[in-house]
């Protein structure tokens, strides 16, 4: 099943010049992050030594080498969410999830909580995105409301 | 915009009409629409129709998409245009569909108390619109809403002439990068022509990583076939057969907008063999980026869509002589692109008279922050800030006053508000320590504390560096250290000469343009807001208690109109007020979270 889908993404690639980048983004499509031994299958076929996908993989902030929650959450850390007061929410997000420092998932895997530049959605600031919808105008209390109610099941 | 005004009267002087012939409905579906639930009114709508049976009063029904058309704050924005009268209602919610089909559509009433406001037209009223004008028009998603404005008549147009006298025509324009550093678009493309080398590449740089700017989304996904024309134009004019847009993978409305665009275009031969009978060749591919601000640095772009790190190179040689894969290549930015139909169809000198002796045309910026109006505007190059801030974006969020506004994001500074009268154009803002960027705006009021924006600032590129060069990745590491401390009341005497030392020196030494600009917001904000640094390292005070280390709350009582609010909000008890007597807090209880302080609405909270 997984050498499947990778013999997929591999055929989309297979005669493209640089396509690291975009192998890396279909695998991670496909598995939601980047497992290691499909790192090294991907070495394997396209005679590319593995240290580039795993430098291309911790240079860019897009992939992931470890499994992720359930729910995605983001919050954009644009300066205009900034300004508009970003950072009390984060907190509040982290405090209600109880996501330990340093980590981004939580301990059950229900939620990971992560920070982006921005979305560009600055005029609606402070912005959150859950499982890729996004919502604005946030603020802690309402952050907080929003991750219960997919707690409760809408998740 | 006046037209729209005039459509308005007149739909209020046909209230009578019931019969609906020519009904248009237009529901914004940029991002911010969708995130204010855009889907949800549009489906309503469409239920709403079926209900009524509305089909057999209608000779042509239609629910259009749109794109962003700048006021995010207002959405749902919806236009009803009835037999030609338009109408716009504002913050429309599923809830509200069936009393506006009801009263407006089938009974020619229009619910006034929905209507957008006077604001909703000094904002859009006092802008000049070329770019924008087709963004929340047109459907995005059709190639033939596109044509029927006159799309791809200035690539037509271009390929009939010689890519020589295309390249004259921009050259003429005076139309500068869009992206940040303002280099002449036709020089750039002159030098490539010029490069040797077979195949030349195009790029189209949609990397827009500064946080608070979106103004290249919204062109993409307002209306992503005037980009696409643009390189069209571009390719011609250097001679690259294939052209690439690096996009970023955080916009994935736009990304899908493109990629519809692409094939539609290719479907009516505006891509592909023999575009236009001219024998000329011209193919696009979308390369989404991963995650990292560097890559929209030339040759760290270039170097992600060869598939490696994103890491830049020193310059010589420029991308124009050796680019991707080693051959000649021109990055154009996402707006600078937009233009260049406009140009060639209305003509060089109809576009250089629009704007400054040596900014030409209009600018796109991202006015965001704490204003009234934010969203996206387009103004001719040399408006003042003044005019941006205060006619267009209605004033200042609850009247507080303005500090500073922040342009070109991290690699640009503060421009304090006595600058307020100055023009806005590439020369002036660099002239005060600045730069116009890719035009992002932010508007901060007394509540900003200036320390906290650089170390925000700071933290941003630090973070991303690319961690190639030193002066850069170590000395904005120590940078942020020297703020962080200062924000914690730590600060040292001689932090602030340390700050400007660091600073002068990775400015000087960096390898690439993130590095070279990294400590603008630091030094720019040294320059005008000294006295805010002093305050917290000597006096330990944040002057916008915004720096929770250095926070002491008071009342006012001069202010204090005894209404309780912050009462109401305080977490831990520390205030005490009673109906009709002025509130007090209690500094052993406080714990400085700022509630009050927020809650004020009066601003008696120091």
């Amino acid at each position: 099943m997984l050498e499947k889908r990778c013999e997929q993404i591999l055929e989309k690639y297979y005669d493209e010049k640089g396509s690291v980048i975009s192998i890396l983004q279909d695998v991670q499509e496909a598995f939601g992050y980047i497992p290691e031994d499909v790192v090294f299958w991907f070495s394997d076929k396209l005679n590319v030594p593995a240290s580039n996908f795993f430098g291309v993989t911790t240079f860019y902030a897009q992939f992931y080498l470890k499994p992720r929650g359930k729910n995605i959450i983001t919050a954009c850390c644009g300066t205009a969410c900034h300004v508009r007061g970003a950072s009390p929410m984060i907190s509040r997000i982290r405090a209600d999830l109880a996501i330990a420092e340093g980590e981004d998932t939580t301990y059950d895997g229900q939620f990971t909580f992560e920070n982006i530049a921005c979305v560009g959605a600055c005029s609606i600031a402070p912005v959150l995105i859950v499982n890729k919808r996004v919502y604005g105008s946030m603020s802690p209390d309402k952050a907080s409301k929003l991750l219960k109610d997919f707690e409760k099941g809408k998740g | 915009m006046a037209e729209k005004k005039k459509a308005e009267s007149k739909a209020k002087t046909k209230r009578q009409k019931s019969t609906v012939k020519d009904l248009l409905i237009r529901v914004c579906f940029g991002t911010g629409g969708l995130a204010a639930g855009s889907q949800e009114v549009l489906e309503a709508f469409h239920r709403e129709f079926d209900a009524h049976g509305v089909k057999a009063n209608i000779e042509k029904k239609c629910v259009n998409i749109t794109g962003c058309r700048g006021f995010c704050a207002k959405d749902v924005l919806v236009d009803v245009i009835n037999n030609g009268d338009l109408a716009t209602y504002q913050f429309v919610k599923p809830d509200m569909v069936s009393r506006i089909v009801e009263e407006h559509i089938l009974s020619g009433r229009p619910v006034e108390e929905w209507l957008v406001g006077p604001d909703y037209h000094t904002f859009h009223d006092k802008q000049t619109k070329i770019l924008l004008k087709q963004c929340g028009q047109i459907d995005p998603e059709d190639i033939d809403a596109y044509l029927g404005i006159g799309g791809y008549e200035g690539a037509k147009k271009a390929l009939s002439l010689t890519p020589f006298e295309v390249i004259e025509e921009v050259k003429a324009s005076g139309l500068r990068g869009r992206g940040g550093a303002g280099f002449l678009t036709g020089l750039k493309w002159e030098f490539c022509s010029m490069s040797k080398g077979t195949p030349k590449y195009i790029i189209c740089n949609a990397d827009e990583g500064d946080p608070g700017a979106f103004m290249d989304r919204s062109v993409i996904e307002g209306n992503p076939h005037s980009v696409l024309e643009g390189m069209l134009i571009g390719g011609y004019a250097i001679g690259a057969e294939h052209g690439y847009v690096y996009i970023r993978a955080e916009y994935p409305l736009a990304v899908a907008r493109l990629a519809i665009a692409i094939g539609q275009a290719a479907e009516k031969g505006f891509l592909g063999k023999n575009i236009f009978g001219s024998g000329f060749d011209f193919d696009i591919k979308i390369k989404q980026g991963a995650g990292a601000f560097i890559c929209g640095e030339e040759t760290a772009l270039i170097a992600s869509i060869e598939g490696q790190r994103g890491m830049p190179r020193s310059k010589p040689p420029f991308p124009v002589n050796k680019g991707l894969w080693g051959k000649p290549t021109v990055i154009n930015n996402v707006e600078t692109l937009a233009n260049l139909s406009t140009i060639i169809t209305k003509g060089a000198s109809w576009y250089a008279d629009i704007g400054t002796e040596r900014s030409k045309g209009t600018k796109v910026f991202a006015l965001t922050g704490k204003i009234k109006n934010t969203g996206l505007i387009e103004v001719p190059m040399g408006i003042s800030l003044k005019e941006i801030i205060y006619d267009i974006g209605g004033g200042m969020e609850r009247n507080r006053k303005l500090k500073a506004v922040q342009t070109g994001g991290p690699s640009g500074g503060c421009i304090p508000a006595s600058y307020i009268n100055m023009p806005v154009d590439y020369e002036s803002l660099t002239g005060i320590g600045s730069m116009m960027g890719s035009g992002g705006m932010v508007v901060m009021d007394d509540t900003t504390c200036m320390v906290d924006m650089s170390k925000f600032f700071l933290s941003f590129t630090q973070n991303e560096s690319c961690g190639k060069c030193v002066p850069c990745r170590i000395g904005t590491k120590r940078m942020l250290e020297v703020l962080t401390r200062i924000t914690e009341g730590k600060g040292k005497e001689s932090d602030i000469e340390l700050l400007v030392e660091i600073g002068t020196d990775i400015k000087l030494s960096s390898l690439c343009g993130l590095g070279q600009s990294a400590p603008n917001p630091v030094l720019s904000t040294i320059r005008f807001f000294r006295d805010e640094y002093e305050a917290h390292i000597k006096d330990g005070v944040c002057p916008a208690h915004v720096c929770k280390a250095l926070r002491q709350y008071v009342v006012n009582i001069d202010l204090c109109k005894m209404c309780g609010k912050c009462f109401r909000v305080c977490p831990s008890g520390a205030i005490t007020w009673e109906q009709k007597k002025k509130a007090m807090i209690s500094k052993s209880k406080c714990v400085k979270c700022g509630a009050c302080f927020e809650a004020c609405p009066f601003n008696s909270i120091m």
